[in-house]
Order: C-alpha cells, then structure tokens, then sequence
C-alpha cells in the first residue's frame, strides 16, 4: 500500500502540476478563471483517442496533433468568445463555463457516453527499487518534468516570459512600459491550454476517457491553485504534488475515501483560502482578496 | 404605465392563469420546476448580483434545503409544512456559517472557496450512504398538495412571495447598502456601515429563500438527490443569473422562465433530446456576446429612457420625462442644449 500511495501521488501530483500552471498563468496575466481549462484536457485526450485508435496514427504523431489542434482552437474560442466580453467580468465567466458544456456534450456526441480505453505508449511494468510501475505512468512523470523545466525556462529566461511575469504583476504598468497586454494574453492562452492538452494526452491511457472527466480535475486543480497561491507557477507545482499526495493517502488509508478524496481536496482549500489567502507562495494584494 | 410594470404585471396574471388555460399535467409540471428555479434563481441575485458575493455554490442551499427537510420527513417523521420550514432554517445556519467563513474574502477566492462547500457535503453524503441514500438519494415523500393543481399553485405562490420579498429588500435602503458594499466595500465601511452585519444579512436572507426553493423541489420531486448539490447546479443559477442581467432580481426570474421550459421543449423531441444542453449553452453564448450586460438590461434599454436630470425610468416613445419635464431625447456628451 505504501508503494501504491508513493506512486500514485507523484504521478497524479505531476498531471495536476500541468494543469495547475496553466490555470494559473491564466488567472495571473489575464484575469480569467477559465473554468473551460480542464475541458480542453479532456478534449485533448478524445482527439488523441480520434488520432490513435480510429485513424491509425502513430502515437507521436498523434500526441503531437492532439495538442496542437486543442491550443489553436483554444485561440479560435478566446478569439470569438472570451475577448469580445473581456470588459464583464462576470460575462467571461459565463463564457468559460458555456464552452465547458458545449466541449462536453460535443464530445458526448460524437464518442458516446461510455468509458474510453486508449492503449499505452509504452506497455510493460517497469522495476524501480523492487516496486513495479506501469511505463506509461513513469511516461507522464518523464512527460510532465521535461514540460514544466521548458515552462520554467520560457517563463524566467525568455522575452515573452518576463512580458507575461510583468503584465501578471501589474497589467496596467505592463501596457504603460508598452507591451502588447493583448498579445501576451493570447501567447498564454495558447501556454496554458497547451500544457492542458499535454496533460490530457498523457494521462489519457491510465485514466479513464469520458465526457465529464473535466469537472474531477477542475475541483482539485482550483485547490491546487488556491494552496499554491494563484498566479505562482512553483506555488502550482508544489501545490500540485501536496495535493496528489493527500488524495492518494486518503483513497487507500480511509474507508470510503474514494468518495472523500475530492472532499479532502476542498477541505484543505478551503482552510488555505481562511488561514492565509495567498497561498503558500502567492503574494497579497489586500484589495484583490 | 411603464412598460416594464405592465410586462411584470402581465407575468404575474398568467403564472397565475396558467392552470385555468392549459391544464395539461407536462406543462404545469415544467411550469412548477420552473416556479421553484425562479425563486432559487432570484436569491443568487440576491446575494451575486447585489451583495457582489459571487457564490459559485449555491446550490448547497438548495441542497440543503432539499436534503433537510426531505431527510427530517422520512427519519423523523415531519409533517410536509414543518419539514420545509425547518429545512429553510437548516439552509439558513448554513448561510450563515458559509457567510462567516467568506467574510474575508473577496472576488474570485470567494468564488472558489464557496464551489467548494456543496462538494464537501456531497463527498460526506456519499460516505454516510445509509444516512443520506449515497449516490441514489432519498425518496417516498409526500408532496405538498393533493391534486397536480395544488401543487403547482404551492409552487408559483412561493415563486411569487420570493420573488417579491427578494425584490423588495433589494430596492429597499437595505439592497442600497449591498450595492455599496459590491462597489466599495472600504468606502461603506468608512461610511459607518457595519458591513460584516450586512454580508451575514444578506447571506443568511439569500441562504433562507435558496432554502426553500430546494425544499419545495424535494416535496415536489418527492425527493432529494445529490444532482440538488451538483456543481451543475450552482453553474446553471450562474447563468440564469449573468443571463438575465446581474442585480436586478427579475433578470434572472425572466432568465428562467426563458430557458428552463426553453431546454425541456427542445428535450421533448427525441432528435433534439441529447443535443438540448448543446443548443442551451450555445443560446448563452451568443447572447453573452450581443448583450454582455444580460438579456433585460438590453431589452429594458431598448423599451425604456432614463430621464437624464431626475433619473427616473420613461417609456420610450416620451419627448419629455414624466416627472420633471425634461428632454428626454438630449445628445449625451455634447455641449449643453435646452429643449422640452
């Protein structure tokens, strides 16, 4: 049981690490709490399902496709839909949540309603240290490190980067020191729901696929995100692997935890949001609480 | 007469009429679930739209409300009247336990923190089945009234009270005080406001009429059911409300009497019976994008002139206010002009 909380935490920590950074990107520069994020996860895995297993494509080329396709029409919809009611708050929320439904039934529409099995990228059971994991998980975990060091990297040592720092600190001094606020806003859109669309595409063999497999994640992402501290990418991953952990011990330690675990989740978001708002490593800004 | 008044007017006369003209057993069915909608609806208002306390878990009053006094009927044996007045108060603590909870914070951590209450309680339902019924909920209560009739006019009579009670705080010095609170919270607290008392009010108020539509569902369903506390129905008051048009009250009222009967018509036909939250979603949509504000404050634009001097509402079709005579009709921005 210890082997399988070990495993099972740092593999659902590190996908939850991939969502959570996108989401958070997302909130900090823009100010969107984009409640369509982990749809676009789900899409990314039924396009990869579309790809692989009704089209034939090679898994590479398939993963590949998947995530591309899922972050340009993540553009196409931000386009259209959110950037015409930047100015409503409340209307971009609406939005958010709408495109969740219509990707959702879509999805239902044309896959059907049942469980979805998508074979491995790599089949087998691999041993480390006397303890057998599944290749594919060790996957996601090779996956989701080399995608956050290349966030990391794009985030703290590139251009675009700082832009993005700078207008998340202070979107209204960013514009004054003459960036592009408007595009800096969709190169993260176009980040964020492509780390989504990876995680979605990685995870997709070891989960099940169906249409409603976004609202699980998009719970424990919000309190990933709350523990870390909006807007805080190493907030997001610490938060990530915390809450991966707590949910692990609480499906294998307690009775009936299955049911709890999202429970759990919430709780400690909820004690993080009541005991200190900004998180582990968020900063506070007393008029945005 | 205001347009506006003689449409509220016209509404108020055919929710009561309605059973008189078509009797038929669906349609007073859909017209009761969406009496029961309008009130849970006006109550997020109430609290989202006034108050600025965008709650994205509403539906834990509800839910509560539903689960409550179903629950004190079948294990305790509640007479229905008692069983949905307690159910209402128990839905009342929890607004106020959530409000006190919440009252530090603001914007989008309240929203997230309040998403998060209703899954809790659904996660300890689940865990607790042979108390809560688990995934399958509870079922074998009485309704309300005897005949279909009865139960519909219990349901458009509580619309009705809640609607207007709703509506009456909120345009009442209390409603001036909850938007004073949503614009500036500081400013009212430096006005001698003692804006912690308000935000419990309004929570608690909000938490009571959410309370008692759920309840009323629970007696009319016959039951309760953790689809009361989904996060699907704190999203779908979301967007009653920004449909409608945010603190106005009878935006989402109107919101609800469009689209609930609009997406059970359309699931009534069985080709269009899956595609129903698709066309409901994209509905949304599109009206977000030509009328970000909602659907009522761009209908009552269209029917109504705001006089400029006195602030008072005009038919559209007026020269000059109705109250002080002014041009209604005057270039906004331009250089000072006399007319009228």
């Amino acid at each position: 049981m210890f082997q399988d909380i070990l495993v099972t935490g740092l593999v659902n920590g590190s996908a939850y690490a991939l969502l959570a950074i996108g989401f958070s990107l997302i909130f900090g520069v823009a100010r969107i709490v984009n409640i369509a994020h982990t749809a676009f996860y789900m899409l990314a895995a039924y396009f990869l399902y579309a790809a692989l297993v009704q089209f034939g494509m090679g898994v590479v080329l398939s993963g590949v496709l998947a995530v591309v396709s899922v972050t340009l029409l993540s553009l196409v919809c931000y386009r259209l839909v959110i950037e015409p009611v930047r100015q409503h708050e409340a209307a971009v929320l609406i939005a958010t949540i709408a495109l969740a439904l219509i990707f959702q039934e879509l999805a239902l529409r044309i896959f059907g309603g049942s469980y979805l099995g998508i074979p491995s990228a790599i089949e087998g059971v691999a041993n480390v240290f006397g303890i057998a994991i599944p290749w594919q998980r060790l996957l996601i975990l090779g996956v989701a490190a080399g995608v956050l060091l290349l966030s990391w990297f794009l985030l703290y040592r590139t251009r675009l980067g700082l832009a993005i720092r700078a207008t998340a600190n202070d979107l209204e001094v960013a514009s004054l020191m003459g960036m592009d606020v408007n595009r800096v806003a969709m190169a993260t859109v176009a980040i964020s729901v492509g780390l989504a669309a990876i995680a979605g595409v990685s995870v997709a063999p070891v989960f099940v696929v169906d249409p409603f497999m976004w609202l699980a994640p998009l719970v424990t992402v919000l309190s990933v995100v709350v523990l870390g501290g909006l807007g805080s990418i190493k907030g997001s991953v610490v938060g990530a692997l915390v809450i991966g952990y707590v949910e692990a011990i609480t499906v294998f330690v307690l009775p009936q935890g299955a049911f709890l675990k999202g429970a759990v989740a919430l709780s400690i978001m909820v004690i993080v949001l009541l005991v200190r708002p900004e998180g582990l490593f968020g900063v506070s800004f007393e008029e945005e609480r | 007469m205001l347009p506006s008044r003689t449409l509220a007017l016209a509404w108020v006369v055919a929710v009561v009429l309605l059973p008189v003209v078509v009797p038929d057993p669906y349609v007073l069915r859909v017209a009761a679930m969406t009496c029961i909608f309008a009130g849970f609806a006006a109550s997020w208002d109430l609290l989202a739209g006034y108050a600025g306390q965008v709650n994205f878990g509403h539906a834990l009053f509800f839910g509560a409300g539903a689960y409550g006094s179903a629950l004190l009927s079948l294990r305790l044996d509640f007479p229905p009247w008692i069983a949905v007045a307690t159910g209402a108060l128990i839905a009342t603590a929890i607004g106020l336990c959530v409000g006190y909870l919440c009252l530090r914070l603001r914007g989008s951590y309240l929203s997230l923190a309040t998403l998060a209450f209703p899954l809790i309680l659904i996660g300890l339902l689940f865990a607790f089945p042979d108390f809560s019924g688990g995934e399958l909920g509870v079922t074998g209560l009485r309704s309300l009234a005897s005949s279909r009739i009865g139960n519909y006019y219990v349901a458009a009579g509580a619309m009705l009270v809640l609607v207007f009670g709703t509506w009456a705080f909120a345009d009442s010095r209390f409603g001036l005080i909850l938007h004073a609170i949503r614009d500036d919270e500081l400013a009212a607290r430096a006005s001698g406001i003692d804006t912690t008392r308000y935000k419990m009010a309004v929570f608690a108020i909000s938490a009571a009429a959410a309370g008692i539509s759920g309840a009323l569902y629970a007696h009319f369903m016959r039951g309760a059911g953790p689809s009361t506390l989904e996060t699907a129905l704190s999203f779908q008051v979301v967007i009653w409300g920004v449909f409608g048009g945010l603190a106005t009250i009878y935006g989402p009222v109107i919101a609800v009497f469009v689209l609930y009967p609009l997406t059970e018509w359309l699931g009534s036909f069985s080709a269009f019976g899956e595609l129903r939250l698709l066309i409901f979603a994209v509905v949304v949509l599109l009206v977000l994008l030509f009328m970000p504000r909602g659907l009522t404050p761009w209908i009552r634009d269209r029917i109504e002139t705001r006089c400029p001097r006195c602030k008072q509402q005009n038919p559209a079709w007026r020269g000059a206010c109705r109250v002080c005579g002014a041009g209604l009709h005057v270039a906004q921005g331009g250089p000072l002009q006399r007319s009228g």
